[in-house]
């Protein structure tokens, strides 16, 4: 049998008992939830047009004309009545004077009032909104994969050590094909998770009628986000299963991860709190443990020049590359040292199998 | 024939396995005994590939052993381990799948060993959920289920209850009869005894005897002898060649000197009366064993 279809194997079953894992169901429906609430709750909350109370037959026709639902009222008293009781948002009265509850109605305000013409010396490619919005939501995204999806490869990975089965994988399959098994499962289980949940965003954004031109807007930072996040996930996955090996029971995860833990959680601050420090972002987006956050960002951003990307993923490549080495090495040189904790030095020293 | 050539392998500064050779022949059941600490476990590991030695090799039908035959042997390692989550059935047929078998082909071994070691109503049962004694009883499923051609078992027989060692043994001769080289350690000297074709006696990373079993015994048989008379064999005290190991009343046990003819003792008793019974004692399993730890 060859290493791939050993690899396969280890896959698959990794793949089938996690659909069967009450936890990876729960988080997956979690996703879900979130993603259908942040798209169509909104939308549901809005409750269509603001309905505004109007004593003036011209001011009526105009805010009508402009998409309000409007209530006309014989006399000023009436109209107040109606705000009062809630049953409109605000009124137009003699004067005219707007008449609201707690609050001043400002699309109200807006509508009634003239604008006078407004000049952008340097108008913003992005609208302020998606600015902020975007770098988080990837941050986030890659932070919460590569780490929940992570930790899951560790304890896999030490489950085998704990329940002392790995030797009999050993013996009957390479070392590195228990390895790859093992982290391409996780990245398929991880994508299909956060595919899921893009699909049901999306679908939700449709239903909702969200405006799409947001979806155009976001999307080449998404296209390059993708490859990024693969190239970062995967890197991260092995060095996360060489920290599962060191550890020989489950309670020596937390323990074992810590400095990993950090190389994930430290870019994520970093791009989140400093998305406005040019420089700094710039230094991001070529380190591998921030590059797939930071990249796709400063592209968003409009940062970039053409061959920045292309550079920063093929650096990405490379250290991915790299630490899968590191990691592979890590693992089988501490994989079948089942008596307590191993230390980096001497699972990299040991590499003892054949 | 399976042959470990020279093999070395050090821990750190702790050299554990020092140019250790010896064969497990085809068909036959070997017994591999030491103490604890001697190497046993480490030479099994080396065998199946899961260590690395230094230096020398193992070596199946005289080709240097690759990954693709490892595929083909059945191996129990010391420290068992099934995934607790799986269910018997599951398990097996993915250990099985793992040896490069069809889906299909080990579903059907599983069922057939599942039977045999009476597991068929738990087949469906989280590991987990058995019992101490069954979940060893998924373990040799687990070593057997790709039908292999060779056997190398860690301790087999510990944990398992008396009825379980039974259909143990039964599957095991089963392969040896069918031509598979068995190779099984354990630390029951009597069970081994019982059971074994040849012997390999390991102390201190160094094989200290191996060979069948009547060859052992032939080899550390010293001119011992016994004998049992109807009145006090005390007089054997004084007779030429006989050094008393043991006397109890009219029975003894003493050994001959080289040059001294045990037929002109026996002459000596018949000449006092009567001879209940005279002959050379073979040491026991345990008595070698004694001896080449010394």
């Amino acid at each position: 049998m060859t290493t791939f279809a050993a690899a396969r194997l280890v896959a698959a079953r990794e793949v089938r008992m996690k659909l069967r894992d009450k936890t990876f169901i729960f988080s997956t429906v979690f996703f879900l939830f979130i993603a259908i609430a942040s798209t169509i709750v909104p939308a549901l909350i809005d409750g269509g047009a603001t309905k505004v109370a109007v004593t003036d037959r011209a001011a009526a026709t105009a805010l009508q004309s402009q998409g309000f639902e409007v209530t006309a009222v014989p006399d000023d008293a009436a109209a107040e009545r109606l705000v009062r009781d809630g049953d409109v948002e605000a009124a137009v009265v003699t004067g005219p004077r707007v008449l609201a509850m707690d609050e001043t109605p400002s699309d109200v305000v807006e509508a009634l009032s003239v604008a006078p013409p407004v000049q952008l010396l340097e108008p913003s490619a992005v609208n302020p909104f998606l600015k902020f919005v975007v770098p988080f939501a990837l941050a986030f995204l890659f932070f919460i994969t590569s780490f929940t999806f992570g930790m899951q490869i560790a304890q896999s990975v030490t489950e085998e050590k704990q329940t002392r089965i790995v030797e009999i994988l050993v013996s009957s399959i390479p070392v590195r094909a228990l390895l790859a098994g093992k982290v391409a499962a996780m990245t398929l289980l991880a994508f299909g998770q956060i595919a899921l949940v893009t699909l049901v965003a999306f679908v939700g954004m449709q239903i909702a009628d969200v405006d799409t031109a947001i979806v155009s807007q976001v999307g080449p930072a998404i296209g390059w986000f993708l490859p990024f996040f693969v190239l970062g996930f995967v890197m991260l996955a092995t060095l996360w299963a060489g920290v599962g090996a060191l550890a020989a029971r489950q309670e020596d995860i937390a323990g074992a991860s810590t400095p990993l833990q950090m190389v994930v959680m430290l870019p994520f601050f970093a791009v989140l709190f400093l998305t406005d420090n040019e420089p700094v972002m710039r230094i991001l987006s070529y380190v591998p443990f921030s590059a797939p956050i930071a990249m796709p960002v400063r592209i968003f951003n409009g940062e970039t020049a053409v061959w920045e990307p292309v550079a920063s993923l093929l650096l990405l490549a490379l250290s991915a590359v790299i630490f899968l080495g590191v990691g592979s090495r890590i693992y089988e040189g501490s994989l079948l040292r089942t008596n307590g904790r191993t230390s980096f030095a001497t699972a990299w020293r040991s590499r003892s199998t054949v | 024939m399976l042959s470990v050539d020279a093999v070395s392998r050090s821990f750190g500064d702790r050299q554990v396995l020092k140019d250790v050779s010896f064969r497990v022949g085809a068909g036959r059941m070997t017994g591999f005994v030491g103490a604890n600490g001697a190497g046993k476990t480490t030479t099994m590991r080396i065998m199946l590939g899961v260590l690395g030695a230094d230096s020398g090799e193992v070596r199946w039908q005289d080709q240097p052993l690759t990954p693709a035959i490892r595929q083909r042997f059945g191996y129990m390692p010391e420290e068992r381990g099934l995934y607790p989550k799986m269910t018997v059935v599951d398990q097996i047929v993915y250990l099985g799948r793992l040896h490069g078998m069809t889906a299909a082909a080990a579903r059907q071994s599983t069922d057939a060993l599942l039977e045999r070691l009476s597991l068929t109503d738990r087949g469906g049962d989280l590991v987990e959920k058995l019992s101490l004694g069954n979940q060893q009883r998924v373990q040799i499923a687990a070593a057997l289920v790709h039908n292999p051609e060779v056997l190398v078992l860690d301790e087999p027989f510990s944990g398992l209850d008396p009825l379980a060692v039974d259909v143990v043994l039964s599957v095991l001769r089963d392969r040896a009869a069918a031509g598979a080289p068995v190779l099984f350690s354990s630390h029951q000297l009597d069970v081994v005894e019982r059971l074994c074709d040849d012997l390999v006696i390991i102390a201190d990373g160094t094989i200290r005897a191996s060979g069948s079993r009547q060859q052992l015994r032939a080899d550390h048989a010293s001119p011992r002898f016994r004998i049992e008379v109807d009145t006090d064999a005390g007089w054997l005290r004084d007779q030429p060649g006989v050094a008393l190991v043991d006397l109890d009343g009219a029975s003894a046990v003493f050994d001959l000197a080289p040059d001294a003819d045990d037929q002109e003792v026996l002459r000596a008793a018949l000449a006092r009366g009567a001879v209940r019974a005279f002959g050379p004692v073979s040491p026991s399993l345990t008595e070698i064993f004694r001896e080449v730890n010394q």
